[in-house]
């Protein structure tokens, strides 16, 4: 069973504040969804490599160069106050 | 006198009717608006509509005349998260619910070249994480042939709207089985393509390694001419695959004579399997029997690991995609100074209950002292399925399979247990975990509702699992039920 401090901790990780309540309901679920995950202990992957890119592809380089794009329409987007054409946020520390 | 306009109810019925100058597009537009206007307000299937430049877009047709282009003047929608410049993408979230797209998706793009005219954005579970379109944060959307039950998800919008004729195609996202899900539940046409085949670029991401993109329409013909448009390589998107694009339009076969075609064991035998859908599943073998085609009874042994494998590696990508979504670069942000509360609040605040649950199990499983134990883990099964899967296509052409172990559910009837959800993909997610391709088509009506089938093939396979797709729906003739009903 997974413990109360390992959901607080974890939530703190995503950026997720939660609720007493959501705590616990959490912590059974998520015992329950871990344990189904168990089974794949039964499968014996000795020697196998494991696959993030199915297709195999490897190493997608192109030309270092700027390409054209409408960054301003990107800064645009946030709904951080804008400073010419930056975005402003809070004191990182 | 205004004159009286039949619909058409496919892309090519309205292609003739366009060059022969029976409707005017214009004309076709304003037939598919009224029926939107008319009727979604029952289904819900689109969020948001963009009829004024659609009819300026059929109005410069109609101007040009000249309707070459290979989908001059088809209407369609576009799920909720594929980027149209200027309008919105909410990826039917709260925290995206004004974001405004400043670009163009290279699906949406090269759908504008083609002629096709889009009618708007339509109703997906948030962030494409659901099975129902239930976990969408703005709007329900229910299933035409049945408006007490789910359309199925996550692209439910766009399965519902093709299926009651709001369009004739749709394009949507598989990443576990969300597009060929829901066109079983609504009786429609939707193909998951080989990871690579067609751009992700500019469609928000849930699981990247596993997301597709790809059409949702009324017949085999509609999804193969949609799919020659949309598929082929992107220097914007470095997944994608520089394999040349088939003419999957021009389809052929005739019967199934000299195929021979894989029926998969365990999903026969899985728990939980409908006992009628899996009776009408047997008649589909019987089926493709009675057209010429050997079918071979295969064994797949690790599909039992299929939906721990998928999910656990499902949430780890998701967890970290879903990091971007922190009140700063886009969408609503919480008002507060300190920059970690920032984060925290904006967050809690405007995501919803399955999409923080998908964050909370990826930030575990990859975190330090369980990536190993989980995510390695999962990435290795992985392998060892795709392997078995690449076994089993040496053997046979392509695979049959059900889509589905369950008929379209009541609203409301699977939200308090995530885990019954997710056991609800059983027969969809190991296409994504392989990689390969697969076409959900509509057979008959089981319990009232859609049941159907999908053909799994090979990755970049897509013509293949077309024609034969083609063959058993000529057999099977489900258009004419839907249009029955539902036209």
């Amino acid at each position: 069973m997974i413990s109360q401090e390992d959901i607080i901790k974890i939530a703190g990780l995503s950026r997720l504040s939660l609720t007493e309540q959501e705590v616990q309901e959490y912590q059974e679920e998520f015992s329950n969804i871990l344990g189904f995950f168990e089974v794949l202990s039964e499968v014996d992957t000795n020697g196998v490599e494991p696959t993030a890119q199915i297709t195999g592809l490897e190493n997608v380089v192109r030309e270092d160069r700027e390409e054209s794009f409408d960054s301003d329409s990107l800064i645009e987007c946030s709904p951080q106050q804008k400073v010419k054409t930056q975005i402003a946020v809070s004191a990182v520390m | 006198m205004t004159k009286t306009l039949s619909l058409p109810t496919t892309i090519a019925e309205a292609q003739e009717m366009l060059r022969n100058k029976k409707i005017t597009a214009l004309e076709l537009v304003n037939v598919f608006i009224h029926r939107i206007e008319e009727s979604d307000e029952r289904i819900g299937s689109y969020l948001e509509t963009c009829f004024d430049s659609a009819r300026e877009s059929a109005r410069k047709l109609d101007e040009s005349g000249d309707f070459s282009a290979p989908l001059a003047g088809i209407p369609y929608s576009l799920k909720d998260v594929v980027s149209k410049k200027g309008l919105k993408n909410t990826a039917a979230s709260k925290i995206l619910e004004n974001y405004v797209a400043p670009y163009d998706a290279t699906v949406a793009e090269a759908l504008e070249q083609s002629g096709a005219i889009l009618l708007g954005k339509v109703n997906t579970d948030e962030f494409t994480m659901g099975s129902s379109c239930e976990n969408s944060a703005l709007q329900v959307t229910k299933n035409p042939w049945n408006t007490q039950k789910v359309p199925g998800g996550s692209s439910g919008g766009s399965a519902a709207s093709v299926a009651k004729y709001f369009g004739l195609f749709s394009i949507g996202t598989d990443t576990g089985g969300s597009i060929r899900q829901p066109s079983n539940f609504c009786g429609v046409t939707g193909l998951k393509v080989s990871y690579g085949r067609v751009s992700r670029y500019g469609v928000i991401s849930y699981a990247s390694s596993f997301d597709s993109v790809g059409p949702i329409a009324p017949t085999v013909d509609c999804v193969a001419k949609v799919l020659e448009v949309i598929a082929g390589h992107d220097k914007k998107d470095s997944t994608t695959v520089d394999v040349s694009v088939d003419s999957y339009s021009q389809l052929q076969l005739s019967d199934l004579s000299g195929k021979t075609i894989g029926v998969i064991k365990e999903f026969i035998d899985a728990d939980g399997f409908d006992a009628d859908l899996k009776q009408s599943f047997k008649h589909t073998i019987q089926v493709i029997k009675d057209l010429g085609g050997t079918v071979k009874e295969i064994s797949l042994p690790l599909t039992k690991y299929a939906i721990p494998t998928y999910y656990l590696l499902a949430k780890a990508e998701a967890s970290t995609n879903l990091a971007r979504y922190d009140g700063i670069r886009f969408g609503k942000t919480a008002d507060v100074n300190d920059l970690y509360q920032q984060y925290t609040k904006t967050r809690s605040e405007f995501l919803g209950p399955e999409v923080k649950r998908a964050i909370m199990m990826g930030t575990y499983t990859l975190s330090a002292g369980y990536f190993d134990a989980y995510y390695v883990k999962a990435a290795k099964v992985r392998t060892l399925i795709k392997q078995e899967y690449e076994k089993a296509f040496a053997e046979v052409d392509v695979i049959v399979a059900p889509v589905t172990p369950f008929s379209a559910f009541n609203i409301g009837e699977k939200t308090s247990d995530p885990l019954a959800m997710y056991l609800a993909d059983i027969f969809t997610v190991t296409a994504n975990l392989a990689g390969i391709c697969g076409l959900s088509i509509p057979t008959e009506k089981v319990h009232g509702l859609p049941a159907g089938i999908q053909i799994l093939g090979k990755a970049f396979d897509e013509k293949n699992v077309l024609e034969i797709g083609s063959v058993l729906e000529k057999q099977y003739g489900f258009s004419e039920i839907r249009k029955s009903e539902l036209l």
